[in-house]
């Protein structure tokens, strides 16, 4: 299976600054790609088309061949963001959110270290590094075929960072979900992915 | 205090600008319903800043460490409060002496642009609407300083690029002289070689002869540039180490912060089992503790301060 | 005692206050009709503490009976102002642009018209009484609530875990039921708390003019109006304690709401 952008143009309406030009990229269901971009370059707009959050002014997002917008339910494209505070609703049990991912396995929750007693809390009671395991395995569905990580580390420690990105790899790998990683830390990619792609204004 | 300041870069030692001891935050918060409950956040934070020095305080984000600097310049939240010691230039540091030094001797710099006006002219901005002869001198030496165009003035906040906004930034904490000055996550989201710049920007300030303190999730980066690390761990400051220190694994002190290099990137990548305890559920003595392999019965106790290899450390074991 | 004690100690207090006026009423209901020409015109004594009428009716009695129905009808037409202004805030965020377009088009609409004019107006077509003054109520209470409750869904609908959730392949009732609703509940019940004393004044008013509940009803509104005739030769308990009940029934309602607004804004919310 296959992620591919084509020739995808895009820009804010309100602003004329193209950020997006004539860009392509494919990606593996068996690869782990890295996207090395500096700050500023529109990553995260990036990630929100190849997960299709914002549709691109013209060019196309295919998985598979087929487009991605023509998918309907569950997204097998699913993207984790930078801030879990933001991604997960405040007033929900942690029960609740995983329960909204698609039959997320018992397995997953404990091998990312998640405790049985994080379930009944709320989001305000957690911190940064364990609701982002929680954005996680909500992620990790039963019919995830592709993962975007849009830096998911940048906000948490270095041990949390590594607990996260090791089991990562180690779950796509086996499952053979396509992971595609964006951040700015050039060593970490290096560490995680299988393939690293260099964007430049 | 015998410690060494780091002299690798130049920094003369000098005199403790700011000093705290022991502080402790709580917040008063709602559970559900109408049980009203203390929070904890910081438990036992130690740290000093000396002239010409650069100090960072690393912690993972979340665990409280930003409203340090809300504390030192007396911007804590209506329900927080705040206990311990601490001194500035070696007297006691008081609400109203805050009021006083805020923006003049102690200066926060701001994240962002949008903390700027946008109405205003950058350079009336920065000099705080004077024109004496004396400040517009100093200004454009900063300019100099920064290699920014003196038209740069007459310039609105929008018409700045993203480079040219952090140096006006830290400009704006530059014109008063401060002796202390306070970044907090001053490079969120930045790509490495615009962080580095940035956390450049601050080590000449410290260069210059102010205490620069700097709180970060970013080891890191921290570790590029500053002369000594505040580690902070489930609110507490667990280990005072030299920048250099951080090149080995055995010149580091505390096994959280073993662990933490440990887990770099580039030293192996190797995750430790286990996350920071919450809030609530503090065990006693070492916050640690439960993920540590040297844990032995005494550490449920107090752990006090020791000195170890030119730095300091709150743990039995590290030798 | 913390803050959030004493907000729910004085809603409480309110609520019993409206419960025991309301079933006093209830009580009342034959006794405010009572006319006994032999005590006519008694001012408040300890017997009567409220004093009579001209046609000797127990003041008391009439001022608990035409609250409790003011109360009642200020419950009710509250109530369904405040699901109204719900649902249609929600519809008009999430359903579409044409949704939208009519939703807000009525919301201007009534909100251009002066209150009163429009109340009398639906109430008279509807042929005045309880269901005219309770459908004037209800129809014109609802739209600054419902633009509240619009703004905050659109704001709501761009946050990142609703936008996950839709990538989840989650229906648009499930998002409104899992995360639009709950998250409005506290914004709802302020409204609705606020809305009540409102309600209680404006089917006061129209029914002192002549548009609202008939005169048979010992209403408020009606209490006060037959009272302005005697005012001049000295009865001034007929209008005073009436109208201070009234007054103090809406201003209890109004700062038990204001206390509870306070109670869900980030600003106060741990003081």
């Amino acid at each position: 299976m296959r992620l591919e952008l084509k020739n995808v143009s895009y820009q804010y309406k309100k602003e004329d600054r193209m950020i997006l030009e004539d860009f392509s990229l494919s990606a593996e269901h068996t690869e782990r790609v890295g996207l090395l971009a500096p700050s500023g370059y529109g990553k995260t707009t990036l990630c929100k088309l190849l997960s299709g959050y914002l549709l691109p002014d013209s060019g196309e997002v295919l998985l598979d061949g087929k487009p991605l917008s023509s998918y309907k339910g569950y997204c097998p494209v699913q993207m984790i963001w930078q801030q879990p505070e933001l991604a997960v609703n405040p007033r929900l049990r942690m029960r609740d959110v995983i329960l909204e991912g698609d039959k997320v396995e018992e397995r997953i929750l404990h091998e990312l270290g998640i405790e049985p007693d994080w379930m009944n809390r709320f989001p305000s009671e957690l911190s940064g590094g364990e609701l982002q395991r929680f954005c996680l395995a909500r992620a990790l569905g039963k019919r995830t075929r592709f993962l975007l990580a849009d830096e998911i580390s940048t906000m948490l420690d270095l041990i949390t960072q590594s607990q996260i990105w090791n089991f990562l790899v180690r779950e796509v790998a086996e499952r053979e979900i396509g992971l595609i990683a964006v951040s700015h830390n050039q060593e970490l990619l290096e560490r995680v992915c299988t393939r690293q792609v260099e964007l430049r204004k | 205090m015998e410690l060494n300041v780091n002299t690798e870069k130049g920094a003369a030692p000098g005199a403790p600008v700011l000093k705290i001891e022991h502080l402790h935050i709580s917040f008063t918060q709602y559970e559900q319903g109408l049980r009203r409950e203390q929070m904890t956040v910081i438990r036992d934070l130690d740290v000093e800043v000396r002239a010409g020095e650069m100090v960072a305080v690393v912690g993972s984000s979340g665990s409280g460490k930003s409203l340090l600097a809300h504390a030192v310049l007396g911007l804590l939240p209506y329900n927080a409060s705040a206990g311990g010691k601490m001194e500035y230039c070696g007297s006691e540091l008081t609400p109203d002496r805050i009021e006083k030094l805020r923006g003049s001797e102690i200066v926060m710099v701001p994240q962002s642009l949008a903390c700027l006006d946008p109405l205003m002219k950058t350079g009336h901005q920065i000099r705080k609407g004077r024109t004496d002869k004396r400040t517009k001198n100093k200004l454009k030496e900063i300019f100099r300083r920064y290699n920014l165009k003196e038209s740069v003035e007459e310039l609105y906040p929008f018409e700045l690029s993203g480079g040219m906004s952090r140096r006006i930034l830290i400009s704006t904490a530059l014109i008063e002289e401060p002796k202390l000055v306070i970044a907090d996550e001053p490079t969120p989201g930045l790509d490495l070689k615009v962080a580095k710049r940035a956390m450049e920007h601050f080590r000449e300030l410290a260069d210059m002869g102010a205490g620069v303190l700097v709180i970060t999730h970013d080891l890191e980066l921290a570790l590029e540039t500053v002369d000594r690390i505040v580690v902070f761990y489930a609110g507490e400051s667990i280990e005072e180490a030299k920048a250099s220190d951080f090149k080995r694994e055995e010149t580091l002190r505390h096994p959280y912060t073993k662990a933490l290099w440990r887990a770099m990137p580039r030293n192996g990548f190797q995750p430790t089992d286990g996350v920071q305890p919450y809030a609530k559920e503090m065990p006693e003595g070492c916050p640690f503790a439960p993920r540590c392999r040297l844990c032995t019965a005494e550490c449920s106790k107090e752990i006090p301060w020791r000195e170890l290899r030119g730095g300091r450390v709150r743990c039995l074991s590290a030798m | 005692m913390n803050r959030r004690k004493k907000v729910f100690i004085s809603l409480l207090a309110s609520s019993l206050i409206l419960l025991a006026i309301c079933i006093g009423g209830m009580f009342c209901a034959d006794t405010a009709r009572l006319t006994d020409f032999s005590r006519k015109n008694l001012s408040p004594s300890l017997d009567c503490l409220f004093g009579t009428d001209w046609m000797g009716r127990d003041m008391l009695a009439r001022t608990l009976r035409g609250l409790s129905i003011s109360i009642l009808l200020g419950i009710l037409t509250a109530a369904a102002s405040a699901v109204t202004a719900l649902i249609l805030g929600v519809v008009s965020a999430t359903l579409g642009k044409a949704a939208d377009t009519v939703i807000t088009f009525c919301i201007d609409l009534i909100m251009g018209i002066p209150h009163i004019l429009l109340l009398i107006l639906i109430s008279v077509a509807m042929g005045k009484g309880f269901k005219g003054v309770a459908l004037g109520i209800a129809l014109t209470h609802w739209p600054s609530l419902a633009r509240l409750i619009r703004a905050e869904v659109i704001q709501l609908r761009e946050s990142p875990y609703i936008l996950i959730a839709e990538k989840m392949g989650k229906s648009k009732w499930y998002i409104a039921r899992k995360h639009l609703i709950p998250h409005l509940m506290s914004q709802f019940l302020v409204g609705l708390v606020l809305i009540f004393p409102h309600a209680v004044l404006h089917e006061s008013s129209i029914t002192f003019l002549g548009f609202g509940l008939s005169s048979e009803q010992p209403a408020i509104g009606i209490i006060l109006s037959e009272s302005m005739k005697y005012l001049i030769t000295g009865k001034w308990w007929l209008a005073l304690f009436p109208g201070a009940m009234l007054v103090l029934v809406v201003v209890l309602f109004y700062k038990a709401g204001e206390n509870l607004r306070k109670l869900t804004e980030p600003g106060s919310v741990h003081e």
